[in-house]
């Protein structure tokens, strides 16, 4: 309950940010709404020894739309992004997604940018962006780098952004015909057994499954079979293909890929498919 | 009119409301410093070394211990019967037993330094294989105390036998005459009581005269432990429970952290304060629970239930406690509300290299309830009757109390079918029936299933008395001092309200005190259901008596006989009968009384225990597809005797629903093969919240029991013990048609799904 | 490292320890109505109001509300004038022990300023962060539906 102590440096602009992160490297962590990082440290399962708070940064929050896509500031709320016109109208998966998160408290708190940056695969969020076919907007000292989700999560809270970046926007294109986010869980508050999102964008239908490998991963094999005509029965019985899940005490690795395929289906179903 | 029976709204909630209760952790405490345990992170290893040097330099650390340190007798074992052997150091001494075990107290000026210090403390640990199974615990050739020469901690009815408690039973034919007799194994999980208040305790010596905050049920008894431990007089022990947040059974005890305290306290010359984390309270507060249950019913194809047999084996953990005991209750309420005349009842409990198990809410009973009830389900399934039926036909009739039942229990009073009727009637049992058959055949993914329950538990089933005082002041309010130590039952207003009920005296001018030894003489605290069948009952005869006092005492100032005088309650005010104009308040007869005063202390016993009984019927959607389990609607008829405020009644019986429901459907405190708790946390232990759970439709029943003079009998328990049952048999109910016939607990997805697939011979 | 906080409507400044959660601030300005009931963000009992939302002081570092404001339970009521949340919770008996209540109520106060037309679902998913062992839920559901009416009418 009381995290090892660390050094406080509070970053006045995006700047000053990336200063801090290239001067500490490994040692630093950024803390924005802290609801991923905190409760680690509060365990003492996380112990860096500064943390460059960029929660103050308002220039980070922010939703907008911009012709094609939606760009939404690293800093947004989960609250704020669940009732957001803009994102309810362009981008109704990610509202949809965004509320299903921890309960009301975490959702003041925690920011779209921590959730993706910190890279659970069993966290929501990351799942939504990939499905949506989003992009990852990250500045570090030598400027901005566009990170396409499907290249941005390499591992266990482990992404693509180099130590002296930070994430700044989520791009996320415009043109949702239907949505759907199946997440399976035991308790509201709790994190996805197994959860599906499903985001028909421009023709394309993006699917893809939170908490079945060490990331977020694409149901390639569901997109596949749909684009050759498949129905959304057959095409979800793909939705297990080349996973090998690990097992824990809610699950085992055969009952997460029967859910993943049983999810599957009624994301199809419920996205109009 | 008498204030009982209304829904009198609670006195204490105000502070709590405005700035919150004093907890052990808000008790200001000048100059205290802060401990935090080094505990294992092993089930069971030797200990070669303890590394404190680095701690000790840590900033802000004041001493580290460890078992070399204490000069203290170990603490009296928690289990009756348990072998010495068995007994809990304070600190480990060369063995750790379980994840948790206590190895070092690390004492610093602040919470935080404590936190820094002991992740310096370096302990060298040799593995050693861990008992984790209690199933095979008895039989393991790896001993959990290698001194006591066995795992087996407690043995039913041998030990008793051998004890000379009780005699060999006559054998019997325990299935003749029976058309059928069905078999099940039944895990009873163990599951964490998880009070909202983690434990905390705090020490102050003063001249040889020790001051212990606690968050205990039982401040007396925990007073009691620390004069033997100390060698103390008495009158050199205070033991205050302050507010405490929710105990659930498991804080009746004083476990080694909290005692511990006083010892640094005094060791150090300094007030000390040791609250635990969330993490460490669910791996080492007590675990509830734990039972392993073999099953055999047999009955006629017409439905008369003849034969019963349960074996249990018990999970004690790692240091025996009142776990191991557990089997005794669940003996007692063996056949629950049926009339089976023969029965037969064996138990092991073992100790295993798990926190220990203790008491929790229900504590033995329902584990016996669980257990007859699933198989009762499962006979109406097996001869294809009703469930609803087949209880019926069982049922031990209103006619028939006292009701000695095969094991001897005898039970007060009980209308078991009026229960039963209700309950059916409330929840449109038939109606219900009907829905669920059109949706067996519509071969929906979601199917719906009806669980039901009959139960009868036992209150107030530990023999002794409690205290009540009443006192008027000179004011003309009152004050009541109770042995009873309540966490959240309301007994501040409800004793307020007996009181009020004699005196006349509002219940805002009553004041109750409770929890402090040095204001309270004497007391047992609050668990097991008893606290009103039992403190009630003395407050309320104490209260009688002051009003006598009283009587004779106007009588005497009015020269009138003690028999003419009446009280008018509404003007608080004694009067001669007929004579209305001449009156004395309770403030007159408080300075009459001179050095007297006005008061009156009862220490009541209550002839023997009371069985509240019921009826639950849950209604469950369970999604065939993923195994998922939705409650749709809980419906309790549950049966205490008179209510004395049905609004505190019935809170007590939506907590006991929530609880009972969640273990049903969620909860379960698991470990891995080598001993790791595996869900140590609020996070990964699926704590029932508001979003799993319907509103509940409660309808009391009042059958007054004979046993005590308010007719009243436990209600703390029932919810929890009528509908665990309930729900389970309404989720084996939704998929019987599947050809599934049991699901243990916690039914979770993955269980449910494997059930069905298991059933559809999908391997 | 400095940090000024707005508790209660009174400005505190205080040197802290950049580690220090905001609970334990609080705690040790003597505000001990806010509770800690677990390790991991879960229970909700430490539930206060920054700047009107409610959120987990265990989960939020002093430093970060440097210059912010903070309503906790002592900050609820007008004086002797409960808050219709906190009356409701009384009419409703929906406390027992008392120690999830502090957090419950801040984080229902919370849920109805944000949406004051709830049903009962609503409301049950609306508390799905704040756990209770002792009230099974049921009239801590009902009092925030009766707070929220209350609300609709005008009344808060």
């Amino acid at each position: 309950m009381i995290p090892v102590a660390f050094d406080y440096v509070r970053a006045e602009s995006l700047d000053e940010a990336i200063a801090a992160l290239s001067e500490h490297g490994d040692e630093a962590k950024l803390l924005a709404g802290g609801h991923s990082l905190l409760p680690l440290m509060k365990l003492r399962l996380g112990t860096p020894s500064v943390l460059v708070d960029i929660g103050r940064l308002s220039e980070l929050s922010f939703v907008r739309d911009e012709d094609t896509y939606i760009a939404i500031g690293a800093l947004t709320r989960h609250h704020d992004v669940q009732h957001d016109t803009i994102v309810l109208r362009e981008a109704p998966l990610l509202a949809a997604v965004a509320g299903r998160i921890g309960d009301p408290q975490v959702r003041h708190r925690g920011t779209i940018g921590g959730s993706l940056a910190h890279a659970d695969p069993a966290s929501d969020l990351p799942g939504a962006v990939l499905a949506l076919d989003g992009t990852l907007v990250a500045r570090g000292p030598a400027g901005d780098r566009e990170i396409p989700a499907s290249e941005f999560f390499k591992g266990f809270l482990e992404t693509t952004l180099a130590p002296s970046e930070v994430l700044v926007e989520i791009r996320v294109p415009k043109g949702t015909t239907g949505h759907s986010y199946q997440k399976f869980v035991r308790r509201s508050q709790d994190w996805a057994i197994v959860g599906v999102a499903v985001a028909r964008v421009n023709g394309h239908v993006g699917v893809s499954l939170v908490n079945v490998a060490s990331t977020p991963v694409r149901a390639t094999a569901v997109e596949q079979a749909l684009a050759s005509g498949a129905s959304a029965a057959d095409a979800a019985e793909q939705a297990a293909e080349g996973l090998e899940p690990t097992g824990d005490a809610n699950a085992t690795p055969e009952f997460r890929r029967h859910l993943a395929r049983v999810l599957t289906r009624r994301g199809l179903v419920e996205a109009g498919l | 009119m008498s204030i009982l029976g209304n829904r009198v709204l609670r006195k204490e909630d105000q502070k709590f409301l405005t700035t919150g209760g004093t907890y052990v952790e808000d008790v200001p405490l000048e100059g205290a410093v802060h401990i935090v345990y080094v505990r294992s992170p092993m089930a069971h290893a030797r200990i070669r070394s303890i590394e404190t040097s680095e701690a000790l330099e840590s900033p802000g650390v004041v001493a580290v211990f460890t078992a070399q340190d204490i000069d203290l007798d170990p603490m009296p074992p928690g289990a009756p019967f348990a072998n010495r052997a068995m007994t809990r150091p304070w600190l480990a001494d060369g063995v750790v037993r379980f994840v948790g075990d206590m190895v070092a107290a690390v004492v610093a000026d602040t919470r935080e330094r404590a936190v820094d210090g002991a992740e310096l403390v370096f302990v060298d640990y040799e593995t050693l294989t861990p008992v984790v199974d209690a199933s095979t615990a008895a039989d393991n050739p790896t001993l959990v105390h290698e001194d006591a020469g066995t795992n087996v901690v407690l043995r039913l009815p041998d030990d008793f036998v051998s004890a000379g408690i009780e005699q060999v039973a006559a054998e019997v034919d325990l299935f003749e005459g029976c058309d059928v007799v069905i078999r099940q194994r039944m895990v009873n999980q163990r599951v964490a009581p998880c009070p909202l208040e983690v434990r905390a305790s705090a020490a102050k010596w003063e001249d040889g005269h020790l001051t212990q905050w606690s968050t205990t049920q039982a401040p007396h008894s925990v007073k009691d432990t620390l004069v033997q431990l100390f060698e103390l007089q008495p009158d050199q022990v205070r033991v205050i429970a302050p507010d405490v947040g929710g105990g659930f059974g498991a804080k009746i005890g004083g476990y080694p952290e909290e005692l511990f305290v006083a010892w640094v306290s005094r060791r150090i010359d300094r007030p000390a304060r040791w609250v635990e984390t969330r993490s460490e309270s669910m791996m080492t507060l007590g675990h509830g629970r734990g039972q392993i249950q073999e099953a055999e019913l047999g009955g006629t194809r017409d439905g008369k239930l003849l034969g019963y047999k349960l074996t249990i084996t018990q999970d004690a953990g790692a240091y025996p406690n009142f776990g191991a005991f557990l089997p005794v209750m669940t003996r007692l309420m063996l056949t629950g509300v049926y009339d089976i005349t023969k029965t037969e009842f064996s138990s092991c409990s073992v100790a295993t290299n798990t926190n220990p198990t203790v008491a929790y809410r229900g504590a033995g009973r329902p584990e016996a309830t669980a257990a007859i009830e699933r198989m009762v389900d499962i006979f109406a399934d097996e001869i294809g009757m009703d469930p609803a039926e087949l209880r019926r036909k069982n049922l031990i009739g209103k006619e028939c109390f006292p009701f000695t039942t095969a094991v001897g229990t005898t039970y007060d009073i009980g209308d078991y079918e009026q229960a039963l009727d209700r309950v059916l009637e409330a929840a449109g049992y038939a109606e219900l029936r009907e829905e669920q058959r059109q949706r067996r055949d519509s071969g929906d993914t979601k199917q719906m299933g009806i669980g039901l329950s009959t139960y009868v538990e036992v209150t107030n089933g530990i023999p002794g008395s409690e205290f009540g005082a009443v006192e008027v002041l000179a004011d003309g309010k009152a004050r009541v001092r109770t042995g009873t130590s309540p966490h959240g039952q309301g007994h501040v207003t409800a004793w307020a309200m007996l009181v009020a009920d004699q005196l006349g005296i509002p219940v805002e001018d009553v004041e109750v005190i409770h929890g402090d030894t040095d204001e309270v003489p004497r007391g047992v605290g609050t668990f097991g259901s008893k606290s009103l069948q039992s403190g009630g009952v003395a407050v309320h005869q104490a209260a009688e008596r002051v009003v006598e006092k009283a009587k004779k005492l106007v009588a005497d100032l009015l020269e009138a006989n003690p028999n003419d005088i009446e009280l008018d309650k509404e003007n608080r005010r004694f009067h001669v009968a007929g004579t209305p104009s001449v009156t004395k308040s309770w403030a007159e007869l408080v300075e009459a009384s001179g050095d007297a005063g006005l008061s009156a202390e009862v220490d009541f016993a209550a002839p023997g225990p009371t069985f509240p009984f019921g009826a639950h019927i849950v209604v469950a959607e369970v999604d065939t597809e993923t195994g998922h389990v939705s409650l749709e609607r809980i419906i309790a008829v549950d049966d205490a005797g008179r209510l004395m405020n049905p609004l505190i009644a019935e809170g007590q019986v939506h907590g006991g629903l929530a609880q009972g429901v969640a273990q049903a459907l969620m909860e379960e405190m698991c470990y891995d093969d080598q001993g790791n708790p595996i869900t140590a946390n609020l996070a990964d232990y699926a704590f029932v919240s508001a979003a799993e759970l319907p509103s509940f439709e409660t309808h009391p029943m009042e059958t007054p029991t004979p046993i005590n003079p308010l007719g009243a009998k436990g209600i703390g328990e029932s919810g929890t013990i009528g509908s665990t049952p309930a729900v389970q048999n309404a989720v084996v109910d939704a998929l019987s048609h599947l050809g599934v016939r049991h699901v243990d607990m916690p039914t979770t997805p993955i269980r449910v799904w494997s059930a069905i697939k298991e059933a559809k011979g999908d391997r | 490292m400095k940090v000024e906080v707005g508790v209660n409507g009174v400005a505190y400044e205080r040197d802290v320890e950049p580690r220090t959660l905001l609970v334990y601030f609080l705690r040790k300005l003597g505000l001990t109505g806010t509770n800690v009931g677990c390790d991991t963000t879960s229970c909700g009992a430490c539930t206060v109001l920054l700047d009107g939302e409610s959120v987990k002081s265990c989960t939020v570092l002093a430093v970060q509300v440097d210059g912010r404001s903070i309503t906790t339970i002592e900050g609820l009521a007008d004086g002797e004038e409960l808050h219709p949340m906190q009356r409701a919770f009384r009419e409703h008996h929906g406390l027992q022990c008392g120690y999830c209540t502090p957090g419950m109520v801040m984080a229902a106060v919370s849920l109805v300023a944000e949406n004051p037309d709830l049903d009962e679902h609503q409301v049950r998913e609306g508390l799905e962060g704040n756990l209770c062992r002792c009230t099974g839920y049921h009239n801590i559901v009902a009092a925030v539906l009766d707070a929220a009416q209350s609300s609709r009418e005008g009344a808060w």
